[in-house]
């Protein structure tokens, strides 16, 4: 099942600077939301404070009915961060210690990812696309029901990146799981997102809320400093559902 | 190792043997100062039948088994405790770094008032020895892994004993290789010195002897074989050491196991 999050008044101070908020934010249950914004924004700071890597300083965030685990979330960082010492399927398998069908679960996700056959290699034997899907797979394994992705791509060829976007979309119509991804690429929030919140700062800010219908152009402008786009930050929770998206991939 | 960069190690040694021999038949330096190798190896055939030899080196290896495991252990727990509480390493590591200070010989008339001139005092030298690298780098190795991977724990729900457990003791385990092997090395040294300073038997015992008696060949030969014996062991070692942390993406990769192209 997928989660609703709600952020209320969520704000984060490194030292005496506030990097983030504070922040308003609705975001839909079983919907790709984009974060862009230019490096140092505080994007990966909200991110990191929904997966529970930060304590924000004030603010609240509720997913779901609040009942969530921290098991139910499912994150992605920027580099693939697998343990070296583990094989492909054991690093899958991080997520699910005692779990019962966990074989099951490991296979299920690295069938997803296509790296069945890559099951018994160790990190240092996969190719940075590999790994990175590696990734994918460790964080999908235990089915969550949120999944946060931290710019996954950013490190990855062009052609590594098209494919693992790929990967994700064929993965959301899978689960219909609701995802967050932070990225500063913008032809990957179009491609993927239901919805692109453009984030200035710091403190990071919400400065616009599109859509993957809006144009490159429109994103552009949004990203430039000082840039604001016409539905403000709390508009989400106001705005219809965004139908699931139905591109040839 | 290419096989023959492998055999390039015994050229020094061989043309050392050369040189000697041809020191010793130039009647360079008197036998009593250093007696031909021919001599050297009619002693070790003499002690290797008479059973001396193989009483020397069982009892010296036997002592340092007991000192090595003894300080490993106590270096594996300590520096497991402070390399993953930072309450335990600031209570306890600067006690420890001032106690590593203090050199390891210092301790020996210590040893000997309080247990004797016996065993336990040459073991809790040797366990000393050897606690020390073992401590430090386990400890730096598991104070040092990478945040991001303890961050990985951190997504998947994982408790702290779960994170040590899980990522920082198995990313420590290079350092704590490096470690054990130095603390055997170093365990060698100080089985010797223990021999050394008051034995009845041991290779350490036949170095003294050979200096107390004039016999210049079975100090030779008790140097030879410590020399033997340490590279023996630490090659055991560095071998077991080797297929544990065979994961690491160093420069020379565990034969039989090549990097994949990307798919």
């Amino acid at each position: 099942m997928a989660h609703e999050v709600h952020i209320a008044g969520l704000a984060k101070t490194y030292g005496s600077q506030r990097v983030l908020g504070p922040l308003d934010l609705h975001l839909e249950a079983g919907t790709i939301t984009v974060v862009i914004g230019r490096s140092g924004c505080g994007k990966s700071t909200l991110l990191r404070c929904l997966g529970g890597l930060e304590k924000p300083d004030a603010g609240s965030i509720r997913i779901g009915a609040g009942q969530l685990r921290r098991e139910d979330i499912g994150y992605v960082f920027q580099e693939p961060r697998l343990m070296p010492w583990l094989t492909v399927s054991r690093n899958v398998a991080f997520g699910l210690r005692g779990h019962p069908a966990r074989d099951d679960r490991v296979a299920e996700a690295l069938a997803i990812v296509g790296l069945q056959q890559a099951a018994s290699l160790l990190p240092k034997q996969l190719s940075g696309g590999m790994a990175q899907r590696a990734a994918l797979a460790r964080a999908l394994a235990p089915k969550p029901e949120l999944i946060l992705l931290d710019e996954p791509f950013s490190a990855l060829d062009p052609f590594s990146r098209e494919s693992l976007q790929q990967h994700l979309l064929h993965l959301y119509r899978h689960y219909r799981t609701t995802m967050v991804l932070i990225t500063h690429d913008m032809d990957e929030a179009l491609t993927l997102g239901d919805r692109i919140l453009v984030m200035q700062g710091p403190p990071g800010k919400i400065v616009a809320d599109l859509s993957r219908h809006d144009t490159k152009a429109r994103l552009r402008e949004a990203l430039e400093p000082g840039g604001r786009g016409p539905p403000g930050p709390q508009a989400g929770a106001e705005r219809p559902q965004t139908p699931l998206r139905a591109r040839a991939l | 190792m290419p096989r023959g960069h492998a055999a390039l190690g015994v050229v020094v040694p061989l043309l050392a043997l050369a040189v000697w021999q041809g020191v010793t038949l130039a009647g360079m330096v008197p036998p009593s100062m250093l007696p031909p190798p021919a001599e050297m190896v009619r002693t070790l055939a003499e002690m290797a039948g008479s059973g001396e030899l193989a009483q020397a080196v069982g009892i010296t290896a036997w002592r340092l088994a007991w000192g090595f495991v003894v300080g490993a252990a106590a270096g594996t727990v300590l520096g497991a405790l402070c390399g993953a509480s930072a309450l335990a390493r600031a209570l306890l590591d600067p006690t420890v770094q001032a106690l590593r200070s203090v050199p390891s010989l210092a301790w020996v008339p210590l040893f000997i008032l309080w247990l004797g001139i016996f065993e336990s005092s040459k073991t809790t030298l040797i366990a000393v020895g050897v606690f020390f690298p073992v401590y430090l780098n386990l400890m730096s190795g598991i104070a040092q892994v990478d945040r991001k991977l303890l961050e990985v724990g951190v997504v998947h729900g994982y408790s702290r004993l779960r994170r040590l457990i899980a990522i920082q003791l198995p990313a420590a385990l290079p350092a704590y290789v490096v470690g054990l092997r130095s603390g055997l090395g170093l365990g060698w040294m100080f089985v010797s010195a223990a021999e050394l300073l008051g034995a009845s038997n041991g290779l350490g015992f036949v170095l003294d002897d050979g200096e107390q008696t004039g016999r210049p060949e079975r100090v030779l030969v008790a140097i030879l074989l410590f020399g033997l014996c340490g590279k023996t062991t630490d090659m055991a070692l560095a071998a077991a050491g080797a297929r544990l942390v065979r994961w690491q993406d160093n420069a020379m990769p565990v034969q039989g196991q090549r990097a994949l192209q990307p798919a």
